[in-house]
């Protein structure tokens, strides 16, 4: 689950990660009174959307005046947000996070996720900040430091000294590094993140060491424990489709393509995808309806591949082993009388019950049902439908 | 032979009077393997569906029935402190089937199993079956071929379910049998991987070649493919999930995720072409790469 950065920065303080004043408004009404409650000459005003691209998109700006904020909050909460992360129609801003801007002297990169080859996590340190950690990674690996630390005993404080002395901090900013360092492995340790970072942590001219930027995503098998993080999913953020889905349970994302996609188990509804593709096609989604897919979610499933306007095929691929072949059959009768097929659906079914399920289809006659004898058969069939 | 487990395995089941475990305790039973009784805190001295006798704790289940293997249906909350309990218990291998265990506990269970000499398979996996000998987990077991006199056999290893039951059944249709087959799970942090049971298969007499099935996200299939170069002589075939996924998108299992542009499909299927194994393209093909290889 991802944050947004004003919550991502609250979650610092709490910590007591150093970060500048800051005001987070929902209109531009309240940009004035925010400009003057941070009380600096200069201010900067920051379009809180989850996607990324917001400097070159113009929704990160500096503002001088009461004036200035409110006209520049009015424009980001007026006109949706379009970043190359965001697809052309764009994302709307709902809230703007505005806060102290500072005179900065050094950027710097730390931020922890799990290794997945060690299975520990790891901080990773740069004097790089400001830009992303793949870029630099990919440019110049050997200016990030590592250490990975033991989840029971945390990132030691001689760890954080020598990355802090590596990043080469001097003195009581060396002491402010170190102490960022532990306290944010503290965080990610205590709240199950699957990331934290901070992009960049500066240090102004003043000498002063804060977080300016910090991106949080948290592991959504362990929200069970922190419902102080479950509160801050953000639902307009995600696509409604994928929010319906998870909603019964099914596994769903959106993608460009024209070929619906139903299947069972998230390996093969990968696959059925690249089979898709290996003939011509395009999915228009990844659909995996779990093991235990009642008829129910399999009807559901149905409405919301169906109500995605560009789809113009759909190609369902059940290996049945727990979830039963019949059980997909019932409901693809089912989805026909209640959903309506408008398009071409073709079926491939194996596994658990699969003469049961090809028998209660053939009685059904749906007439845009199409049985498939193989898997290439139906990527075959499914793409020329199209 | 086989790897990991054969005819001779005890095997309990920890939550053995859920819903789930109850339900795959007795598939398990019909199919041969030998359960010998189960794990619920509070229910200890009672007798499950199957009438298996039910413990407090692993450890008496241990002592009573003398288990090797432990099977886990527990809820992903208390998944992880069930395989930590079971290798307490002295248990050699825990096949963990829970989905949905926090990663932060996989890092903590994993480690602490690996300092008692336990091995993991899992989480969210189907589980191991050794076909006609002994099924550990919820994979349907009439679609594996035991091996016979004669038959040429394979070792499985994947990331997936049901695209392994794919892999399995397009191998079985053609007449191939298999040794094992290894779920190993979609979870970013699990137990044994492609590496450590290559070795195993490699070192399996009966085992003739083996199916390598992994998806995107992490490294695992670029670590293997440097692997087999090395230490695997048998003919390894393999396929790899997600040549089509966005990044920065989860795939269903917590583990398929290609983030910082590492985990590609194409940068696994680059590296395991570069060791010489043959790659299937297609998902549909997996049973002809194996007879291509086999003959």
């Amino acid at each position: 689950m991802k944050v947004h950065e004003y919550q991502a920065r609250a979650l610092l303080q709490q910590a007591g990660i150093p970060v500048p004043p800051s005001q987070v408004i929902e209109s531009p009404e309240q940009a004035a009174k925010a400009f003057r409650a941070i009380g600096a000459e200069t201010v900067v005003v920051k379009a809180q959307v989850h996607a990324g691209g917001r400097g070159k998109a113009g929704y990160v700006k500096l503002v001088q005046s009461p004036n200035e904020a409110q006209r520049e909050a009015a424009r980001m909460f007026a006109q949706p947000m379009v970043s190359p992360q965001t697809g052309p129609a764009g994302v709307k801003v709902r809230r703007i996070l505005m806060a102290q801007a500072v005179d900065i002297a050094r950027e710097y990169y730390v931020g922890i996720v799990v290794d997945r080859a060690r299975r520990v996590p790891v901080l990773m340190a740069s004097a790089e900040g400001g830009v992303e950690i793949e870029e630099v990674a990919a440019r110049n690996p050997d200016a990030i430091r590592k250490a990975w630390f033991d989840p029971h005993l945390g990132l030691l404080p001689f760890q954080a000294h020598a990355l802090a002395a590596a990043l080469g901090l001097q003195g009581h900013r060396r002491k402010a590094g170190a102490e960022t360092m532990l306290r944010l492995a503290r965080l990610f340790l205590e709240k199950d993140c699957s990331l934290a970072e901070i992009n960049p942590l500066v240090v102004t001219t003043t000498g002063e060491l804060l977080a300016i930027d910090a991106k949080f995503n948290f592991d959504d098998n362990a929200l069970f424990r922190h419902p102080e993080i479950e509160e801050l999913f953000d639902a307009s953020e995600e696509n409604p489709a994928e929010l319906q889905a998870r909603e019964h349970n099914l596994n769903y994302i959106a993608l460009e393509g024209n070929i619906g996609c139903l299947v069972n188990g998230a390996g093969l509804a990968m696959a059925t995808m690249d089979i898709i593709k290996l003939h011509g096609g395009r999915p228009a989604n990844f659909l995996d309806v779990g093991g235990s897919v009642t008829p129910e979610g399999a009807v559901e499933a149905f409405r919301i591949i169906l109500a995605d306007p560009s789809v113009k095929a759909v190609l369902v691929n059940i290996f049945g082993g727990i979830a039963r072949c019949d059980v997909i059959a019932d409901a693809l009768v089912t989805a026909a009388k209640e959903v309506g097929f408008q398009v071409p659906v073709v079926v491939r079914l194996e596994g658990t019950n699969v003469e049961q399920a090809r028998h209660k289809l053939r009685e059904a006659a749906i007439p845009q049902l199409r049985p498939a004898a193989d898997l290439t058969d139906a990527a075959r069939q499914v793409c020329a439908a199209v | 032979m086989s790897i990991l487990v054969d005819g001779q395995t005890r095997v309990i089941c920890q939550g053995i009077t859920g819903k789930a475990g109850a339900f795959h305790t007795a598939q398990c039973l019909e199919y041969g393997t030998r359960i010998v009784g189960g794990c619920t805190p509070g229910k200890g001295g009672t007798k499950s569906a199957h009438g298996l006798p039910v413990f407090d704790t692993v450890h008496e289940a241990v002592a009573a029935v003398g288990a090797d293997v432990s099977m886990i249906f527990v809820p992903a909350a208390a998944a992880a402190e069930a395989a930590m309990e079971a290798a307490d218990a002295g248990i050699r291998l825990v096949v963990l089937i829970t989905e949905g265990i926090p990663t932060l506990d996989m890092v903590r269970a994993r480690k602490f199993l690996d300092d008692r000499g336990t091995k993991l398979i899992g989480p969210n996996c189907p589980g191991i079956i050794t076909p006609g000998a002994c099924k550990i987990g919820i994979m349907p077991g009439y679609i594996h071929k035991p091996p016979a006199a004669g038959t040429k056999n394979v070792g499985i290893i994947s990331r997936s379910g049901t695209l392994t039951y794919e892999a399995v059944w397009q191998c079985s249709s053609r007449g191939y049998a298999q040794t094992t087959c290894v779920g190993i799970g979609g979870d970013p942090v699990k137990g044994l991987n492609f590496i450590e049971l290559l070795d195993l298969f490699e070192a399996d007499p009966d085992t003739h070649a083996i199916l390598m099935i992994g998806e995107i996200g992490g490294t695992d299939e670029e670590q293997a493919a440097a692997h087999i170069r090395q230490h695997v002589r048998k003919p390894v075939i393999a396929f790899i999930a997600g040549q089509t996924a966005p990044p920065g998108k989860r795939m269903g299992h917590a583990g398929a995720i290609i983030s910082g542009g590492e985990g590609t499909a194409q940068s696994k299927i680059a590296a395991l072409r570069a060791a010489g194994i043959t790659v299937s393209d297609s998902p549909a093909t997996l049973g002809e790469a194996v007879a291509r290889v086999l003959g």
